[in-house]
């Protein structure tokens, strides 16, 4: 029966063309609206989750503690509390599967003509394993060279590109505030770290290096921050833990005290940056629903006019023995038609619009099947919701009023 | 066989602004047979077209009883009232009421679509009926492209295509010039002469009820005339 009233449904479309294309185009617009907002929210939770698999997993950060000069509070690591032997010590915790100290510098870098500022970073090999860093090019440093305090470097992309333009840096010689350094690698590109800077402008050279030949350090022998990797995400709340009662007991700090460092979770922080894009993404795609939900207020106020034009049209129909339930899913396939083709045509428009947007301002974006599911279904939900009303309209006419119609 | 007809003390009211006003139908009793030819005659507000409504049921009466080929449908739900409709009746209206985006053979077949009728069989039925009113060359045409005459076939051919028991005409040729009036009144004559269909007609027009052989006149919602009238030629 269904069946047959959609051929009339169809017929009464057809007659109307121009009504029928503008009340579907509001629904073009909301769906084409929704996938193009839920491409560009998606992308950029795909941007995010990329840096924090850039990042590193299950990474913890320890900085040294808090100065107070004269009153005034300084930032953390102003007393320079962490050594590279409590690096060692916590690397030894059995829920701490690698800890490496860190010293970061800017400086400037020079070779031949060309010279850069970047962060130098002197620390131990093991830090390219915690943050999940291969080599592009050549190897990375070796303990001898963090023993002997051996004069080499690894740069990181951008370093490179902008000291060597597109020829390999391996085997140079570059100046680091004036010592010269062997390039030995070249490492992979990284991207953007999540607070938005470009993790690849970087070198990095052997911690002993640092410490005694190229940073002028007023404390000697310790680090500015020690990165610490548990050995999964269940424990990183007891590795936490740990952390600090070693490093209290190494500090010699009393029950009581105040610590002269901090342990912070990078994991939770990037955690919370997923969260944030999540919720953006919610918001785009919920004002872009906004749309949509016009667009069905279009299709009522369209079914309620066209429900008053025909009916003397019902009232023939109920003569000749339509029950109200025809006339109902009549009207109401009307509305679904409307709904699900323009929900055809705003599909195909908004990866349109998502591809051209994509190219034209080089935004990520992801289109899922999941987003193009949902709009659809969101679109016939609402051909329903708002056909529903007119049609019920035209179902409880009397007969004997609609034939009267005029 | 019991009559096709048996209406009881039919009573209809209307409620205008929360009071009601005076019965439209005080009290109807009639009896019509099977095969019967009825022309209904009355002034305007004599209850004619309320009598007509009910007959059709298109509308309920507020009090009595109608039994229509065998069971009683006073109370009947709007749905079931469609059954009956679709079963059992066909309507010819003064203005025609054909669909105007359906072509002929379509508007013949509509009925058949509600009574739940295969595609290709409602197009044969409608064919046939098309036929038997004399329209096969125009089932393609749209009821615009046709005279007043040539709808108001279509409109008795759409009537006939459930093959209903009881046809009810309301004023069927009220638009129509009296030389068409003749011919459909012809053809109303000969379907219910030739196939035995039962037919009830309101006019106003005495030519016109006069070729119906029962003749029933309302004044003020009851029955004051009700003759046998010697079949005219």
């Amino acid at each position: 029966m269904i069946a047959q009233l959609l051929g009339e449904s169809l017929r009464a479309l057809r007659a109307n063309r121009l009504r029928t294309g503008l009340t579907m185009l509001g629904i073009i617009i909301g769906v084409a609206a929704v996938i193009v907002m839920l491409a560009v929210g998606q992308g950029a939770q795909f941007m995010v989750s990329s840096a924090i698999a850039s990042m590193g997993s299950n990474l913890l950060v320890i900085l040294s503690g808090a100065s107070t000069s004269g009153g005034a509070r300084m930032g953390f690591g102003t007393v320079p509390t962490l050594t590279a032997a409590d690096a060692a010590a916590i690397a030894e915790l059995p829920r701490v599967s690698a800890a490496v100290p860190a010293i970061p510098e800017t400086a400037q870098i020079v070779y031949g003509p060309s010279n850069w500022s970047t962060s130098v970073i002197g620390t131990t090999p093991g830090f390219l394993d915690i943050r999940a860093w291969p080599l592009a090019e050549g190897a990375s440093f070796t303990e001898a060279d963090l023993r002997s305090g051996g004069r080499v470097v690894l740069l990181g992309r951008t370093t490179a590109s902008n000291l060597f333009g597109p020829t390999s840096p391996l085997g140079k010689t570059i100046r680091i505030k004036s010592s010269p350094f062997l390039v030995v690698g070249v490492l992979a590109a990284k991207g953007q770290s999540l607070d938005g800077r470009d993790q690849d402008d970087v070198a990095i050279i052997p911690l002993t290096t640092a410490q005694r030949k190229v940073f002028g350090n007023p404390f000697p022998g310790t680090v500015r921050f020690i990165l610490a990797q548990a050995r999964s995400q269940d424990v990183m709340a007891n590795a936490e833990r740990e952390i600090g009662d070693l490093l209290r007991q190494r500090h010699r700090i009393r029950a009581g005290q105040e610590d002269d460092f901090t342990v912070r979770n990078l994991t939770a922080l990037a955690e919370a940056a997923a969260a944030s894009t999540r919720i953006m993404s919610i918001m785009l795609g919920s004002i872009a629903s906004v749309s949509l939900l016009v667009g069905g207020i279009g299709i009522m106020n369209i079914m309620l006019v066209s429900v008053t034009e025909r009916t003397r049209e019902i009232g023939i129909r109920l003569a000749v023995g339509a029950r109200r339930q025809d006339i109902l899913w009549q009207f109401l396939l009307e509305a679904l038609i409307i709904s699900l083709a323009g929900s055809v045509i705003g599909v195909a428009l908004g990866v349109g619009a998502t591809r051209g947007l994509a190219a034209a301002l080089e935004m990520p974006t992801v289109i899922t099947a999941w987003s193009v599911g949902l709009s659809f279904a969101v679109a016939a939900a609402v051909g329903i919701f708002f056909g529903f009303y007119p049609a019920r309209k035209a179902a409880d006419l009397s007969p004997i009023e609609a034939l009267r119609y005029q | 066989m019991p009559a096709l007809i048996r209406l009881a003390r039919i009573v209809k009211r209307y409620v205008i602004y929360g009071q009601e006003a005076q019965p439209v139908l005080q009290g109807i009793d009639l009896i019509i047979e099977r095969g019967e030819f009825v022309a209904i005659m009355g002034a305007s507000g004599s209850g004619k077209s309320t009598l007509m409504n009910i007959l059709g049921c298109l509308d309920r009466p507020s009090g009595g009883d109608y039994v229509l080929d065998g069971r009683n449908i006073s109370d009947l739900e709007p749905d079931q009232l469609a059954a009956v409709r679709s079963r059992l009746i066909g309507f010819v209206f003064q203005s025609f009421n054909l669909l105007p985006r359906l072509d002929v053979v379509d508007n013949v077949a509509l009925p058949l679509l509600y009574a739940g009728v295969a595609h290709r069989e409602r197009r044969r039925r409608a064919d046939a009926m098309l036929h038997r009113v004399g329209l096969t060359e125009y089932a393609t045409r749209f009821p615009n492209q046709l005279s007043g005459g040539q709808q108001q076939r279509v409109a008795i051919a759409r009537a006939l295509v459930n093959g209903p028991s009881l046809l009810l005409a309301d004023e069927p040729t009220g638009n129509l010039d009296s030389e068409t009036s003749r011919d459909i009144m012809a053809l109303f004559a000969d379907l219910n002469r030739d196939e035995n269909i039962t037919l009830v007609l309101v006019t106003h027009e005495l030519d016109i009820a006069n070729y119906a052989r029962r003749l029933i006149r309302l004044r003020d919602g009851r029955v004051v005339e009700d003759r046998t009238m010697d079949r005219s030629p």
